[in-house]
């Protein structure tokens, strides 16, 4: 019935997932609006502004044939390799820890980019492995060199939020790629053996604090254990219906730390309540969804795994930041997708949504084409 | 071996992306769990703690209540000004902020450092005073500075002013700012409100609760970096209550500025009500400048000074009371049944076992009565009676007189001194008591210690006949005292005796008031420190000579005043009783009495406290910066000053023999400088 009314280029784009995620993007602005003290500036009008631009890219994306994608997997991944390497070097040079670059106009975080680079690398990967060598286990060894490699970079800066997400976006691709049960329950036993000796000799300091505040907020309640605190309050006073648009205490006053960006949704449940909290869940619940549902209808191997993984590196963004926003995680610098206010964020979200919109669109020509 | 075909695959990947999606959906359900559990199941908690984030209860420090003199003029009371305290646990640069505090309040660099210690020694919670009495131009400088002050509280305030200043230093105490112990004593909010000071000595601690009063409160809406934004709700503090003081405001100053250059302290007293109408000590400390902590010059200058300013005398300083003790003996011996008739012959010495006791007089009395033996403080006198009559008179009769005695006053501690016994060198010493103990005893000097308001409480209670007992608290009921049963005209005999000290042929002429119609009884004394043999107790080392002594009352047949002066090391009475003249003088006619002060202070260089203004500002520039800070809490400086007091006024080793008198002055004329022979027994130290 659309045909009717609308030119196919605009009937053909997802808008059951585009319509929710433009309502969760301007509900984010909203937010973002009220957090600076009921100001567009600075935080709202970019964040509207870079949701357009990033949504004009996400649609180029989705119009990028697949071979091509597929193709260009490795040298991608080569050149954000890089870019890594770039950064770290110059880090050096500058006498300390750096994560971006400076191109000018743009800041760019590398390392944001390695995580749908490397969901895309090893979605190559598993596609060019032929089926019978998938139980052999020297065919994880490039995975895990591929994965090994960035990781180490951004652990060096150090970022742990990011090196944690480029290892789930790796490893739920080769979870769904069919490598067998038994070796991920060896990894998991493994994990437990290898994470308290990382606790105590891996991590910088102020990670292993992290990790401690976490697991007791009230030991440390003036140093990293109060953003945790200060974010369950504003959660906790914001009740069913939060305390109105722009009304927020906590936020206002400067208790919440970050209140646009790592903890953007302790913000916006102070001032909408559950309400407000349950709406940014099911927007997230529709998009994470419909990543799986493009997966499983995806036409061959390659896109299959690439969609999947896409959609975990989403969930990753958002299951970290809300466990961590509502002290089920100790406190990782990482953003809220579609909400916090950020330009690398909104990039790497957009570029795993403009994949799955690519993804999409290829089954659709593959299965029935011409049907929206 | 499982089998993996592209289809198998395929399977594998469905299987697994419902895994994925079931921890996907899981996850999600967790966190919507997980959210209306804190919202809704915690929700009140979190209201509350949200508000207890946003509203800042401060606490405004209440008005303190005034301490008033008998006449209801002020002798502590508040002067509104601006102060600025520093929270140290909100500090971000301490140094960086001290430095720039210091310029904006024009500080020396002593007074930088003093800050930068007591930062360093502070609670963290606890308020650092950094300046009160600002003007309103200094306070604004600072307010405008305040974004890049953290830590920094200026306030709109009261602070504790005393306008006699150091002429009630050691009476009324002082105040500041909490210390950890008195917050851990009394763990309340209020004592670490910036601006909030607490008593901390005299009066001011005696009665904190009572002056202390209700705080206000102030509910404010703030940021959590401390910034004020806007007023939510006031209340008012409540106003302590006032005290009134028995004192009586202008003689306790008199008292303090006539004690000029010396070390010592003016007790004076209502025979009829027991009212302390004066109680100095000098030298003193200026309690105004103690309220914002003791700076490390005034405290170096304080320390250092011999004559222990900080030492309150009239309780605290223990003297052999010396000759005083004469007419108490006398009573005791009219009351043993001795006739005042009865005469001795004074030959300028009486030989005692094998030891010869000299009359201060070595020339001699010729024949000595009690009248006599009064007015002329002739020692012979009271060794012969005392050797007849036994110490078991003049013991009790001494304690009934109020010596070795502790009175019931609002005062942290009285040094009660000793009145010594046969029980009690038994007791102490393990030494049976000897003869020459109790001739010592007579003439106030050996084991016996005195302080100077025991002294007065004794002249009161020999003028009167009645057992007066000192109060500092005014009531208007007028307490009815039991008499000390004297018997038939004792009484006279002694006033009579006692004005003969001053307006008859007595030791004390010059004491002799300049009002016609009030005539003044006395009694002088003079304590040895040291042995003839040591010094002369005239001149020499400061520490070295004598104190001097007197007790009066006047009018001498109708007593209404009684009193005592003690000069620590004044070189004899002849140092006291000119002191006590002048401030009974001011008594009944305050024109003349000032008259008389003014001509003094303009030899000393004005008033005491411009004196200690004067001295303060010569030792701070001698001293420089180089100067050990001073203790954090002034209240520990107080219980070292105790602690040696203490150990000064008990002589360790029993005396082992007998004490010559120093010489008296007599008559009119100017201390009679008499050549004294160096004793040839040794003889110790009184203290």
């Amino acid at each position: 019935m659309r045909h009717a009314i609308l030119p196919p280029a605009i009937a053909s784009q997802p808008w059951r997932v585009l319509l929710p995620l433009t309502l969760l993007v301007c509900f984010g602005a909203a937010v973002l609006f009220s957090a600076a003290g009921g100001s567009m500036q600075p935080y709202a009008a970019s964040h509207l502004v870079r949701f357009a631009v990033f949504l004009a890219v996400a649609m180029m994306i989705s119009y990028l044939p697949a071979d091509l994608v597929r193709w260009a997997a490795y040298p991608a991944y080569g050149v954000v390799v890089l870019l890594l390497m770039l950064v770290e070097a110059l880090g050096q040079l500058g006498g300390g820890s750096q994560r971006w670059l400076d191109l000018g106009p743009i800041v760019l975080q590398p390392s944001e980019l390695m995580k749908p680079v490397i969901v895309l690398v090893l979605a190559s990967y598993y596609h060019s492995l032929p089926a019978g060598m998938i139980a052999n286990w020297r065919t994880l060894l490039p995975p895990a060199a591929l994965m090994g490699f960035p990781m180490a970079l951004v652990l060096l800066q150090p970022d742990l939020g990011t090196s944690l997400a480029i290892v789930f976006g790796g490893a739920v691709v080769i979870f769904l790629a069919g490598v067998p049960g038994k070796w991920f329950l060896g990894a998991g036993a493994t994990a437990l053996v290898i994470a308290p000796l990382a606790y105590f000799f891996g991590l910088h300091d102020y990670q292993r604090r992290r990790v401690t505040t976490f697991l007791d907020p009230e030991s440390d309640p003036l140093g990293s254990g109060y953003h945790i605190t200060q974010s369950k309050i504003a959660i906790g006073s914001g009740g069913i219906t939060g305390k109105g648009f722009g009304e927020g205490s906590q936020s206002h006053l400067d208790y919440l730390p970050e209140p646009h960006t790592d903890f953007v949704f302790a913000t916006m449940a102070e001032e909408w309540g559950l309400i407000g909290g349950l709406f940014v869940l099911l927007v997230f619940g529709i998009v994470l969804r419909w990543g799986l549902i493009v997966a499983r209808r995806a036409p061959d191997r390659f896109l299959r795994l690439l969609a999947g993984g896409m959609t975990a590196t989403i969930f990753f963004y958002a299951a970290i930041n809300l466990m961590m926003v509502m002290g089920l995680a100790p406190v990782v610098g990482i953003p809220l997708p579609f909400m916090s206010h950020g330009g690398s964020s909104m990039m790497t979200n957009m570029i795993c949504l403009g994949t799955l919109m690519m993804v999409d669109r290829c089954s659709r020509r593959a299965v029935t084409p011409g049907l929206g | 071996m499982q089998r993996f075909t592209a289809s198998s695959l395929k399977q594998s990947f469905d299987r697994r992306s419902f895994v994925i999606g079931a921890v996907q959906g899981g996850i999600g359900l967790l966190l919507a769990a997980r959210m209306g559990y804190i919202a809704v199941a915690e929700n009140e908690k979190y209201e509350m703690e949200a508000e207890s984030n946003r509203v800042n209860l401060s606490l405004i420090p209440p008005r303190r209540g005034w301490i008033l003199d008998r006449n209801g003029a002020p002798m502590a009371s508040n002067r509104a000004d601006f102060r600025v305290d520093i929270i140290p646990e909100r500090l971000e640069d301490p140094r960086r902020t001290v430095q720039t505090l210091g310029k904006l309040l024009n500080f020396t660099a002593d007074e930088i450092e003093d800050l930068n210690v007591r930062l360093e020694t502070a609670a963290g919670f606890q308020p650092v005073p950094v300046a009160s009495g600002l003007d309103y131009d200094e306070f604004a400088a600072v307010s405008v500075r305040l974004p890049e002050l953290p830590g920094v509280v200026p306030q709109r305030g009261f602070s504790r002013y005393y306008p006699t200043g150091p002429a009630v230093g050691h009476l009324i105490g002082y105040v500041g700012a909490a210390s950890r112990e008195e917050y851990e004593q009394e763990p309340i909010p209020l004592l670490l409100t910036p601006g909030f000071k607490l008593g901390k000595d005299g009066l001011e601690k005696q009665f904190e609760q009572t002056l202390r009063g209700e705080p206000g409160a102030r509910r404010v809406e703030v940021t959590a970096g401390g910034r004020i934004v806007r007023d939510l709700d006031t209340r008012e503090d409540v106003q302590g209550k006032s005290i009134q003081l028995t004192i009586d405001g202008p003689l306790q100053d008199y008292a303090a500025r006539r004690l000029g250059l010396e070390s010592g302290s003016v007790v004076v007293m209502d025979c009829l009500t027991g009212d302390l109408m004066c109680m100095a000590s000098m030298p003193s400390f200026d309690p105004n400048s103690f309220s914002d902590g003791i700076g490390r010059v005034e405290y170096q200058m304080l320390s250092q000074n011999e004559r222990v300013p900080l030492r309150n005398k009239v309780l605290k300083g223990l003297y052999p009371p010396g000759s005083t003790v004469k007419p108490m003996v006398a009573m005791a011996f009219l009351e043993a049944g001795l006739d005042p008739s009865e005469s001795v012959n004074c030959a300028g010495g009486l030989r005692v076992g094998n030891r010869v006791f000299h009359c201060w007089q070595r020339r001699g009395h010729g024949r000595v009565d009690m009248a006599k033996g009064i007015y002329q403080s002739c020692d012979v006198y009271f060794y012969h009676f005392a050797q007849r009559l036994g110490m078991d008179v003049i013991a009790p009769m001494a304690k009934r007189c109020g010596m070795g005695q502790e009175f019931p006053l609002p005062v942290a501690s009285q040094f009660y001194g000793t009145v010594p016994d046969p029980a009690w060198k038994l007791k102490k010493y393990g030494q049976q008591w000897q003869p020459y103990d109790t001739v010592n005893a007579t003439i106030g000097q050996g084991y016996m210690l005195a302080n100077p308001l025991q002294l007065a409480v004794m002249a009161a209670r020999l003028a009167t006949g009645n057992k007066v007992m000192p109060r500092m608290l005014l009531r208007k009921d007028k307490p009815r005292f039991d008499s000390l049963n004297f018997h038939g005209d004792h009484v006279q005999v002694m006033q009579q005796a006692m004005s003969d000290v001053v307006n008859g042929p007595g030791t004390a002429g010059r004491a002799r008031l300049p009002i016609d119609d009030v005539l003044m009884a006395g009694k002088t004394g003079t304590a040895q420190v040291v042995s003839l043999s040591v010094g002369s107790g005239k001149g020499g080392l400061w520490k070295h000579r004598d104190h001097g002594l007197f007790i009066f009352f006047a009018p001498f047949d109708n007593p209404r005043y009684a009193g005592a002066v003690v000069i620590e090391h004044g070189g004899g009475s002849g140092a006291a009783y000119p002191i006590a003249r002048d401030v009974m003088t001011f008594m009944f006619d305050p024109a003349k009495g000032l008259e008389a002060l003014h001509a003094l202070e303009k030899q000393w260089g004005g008033t005491a406290q411009e004196r200690l203004n004067a001295d303060y500002a010569r030792f701070a520039a001698a001293a420089g910066v180089d100067v050990p800070p001073a203790p954090a809490d002034p209240v520990t400086v107080a219980r070292q000053v105790d602690a040696e007091a203490r150990s000064a006024a008990e002589p360790a080793r029993p005396h082992p023999g007998p004490i010559d008198p120093a010489p008296e002055p007599v008559g009119t004329a100017a201390p009679p400088v008499t050549p004294t022979p160096a004793s040839a027994t040794p003889t110790p130290e009184p203290r």
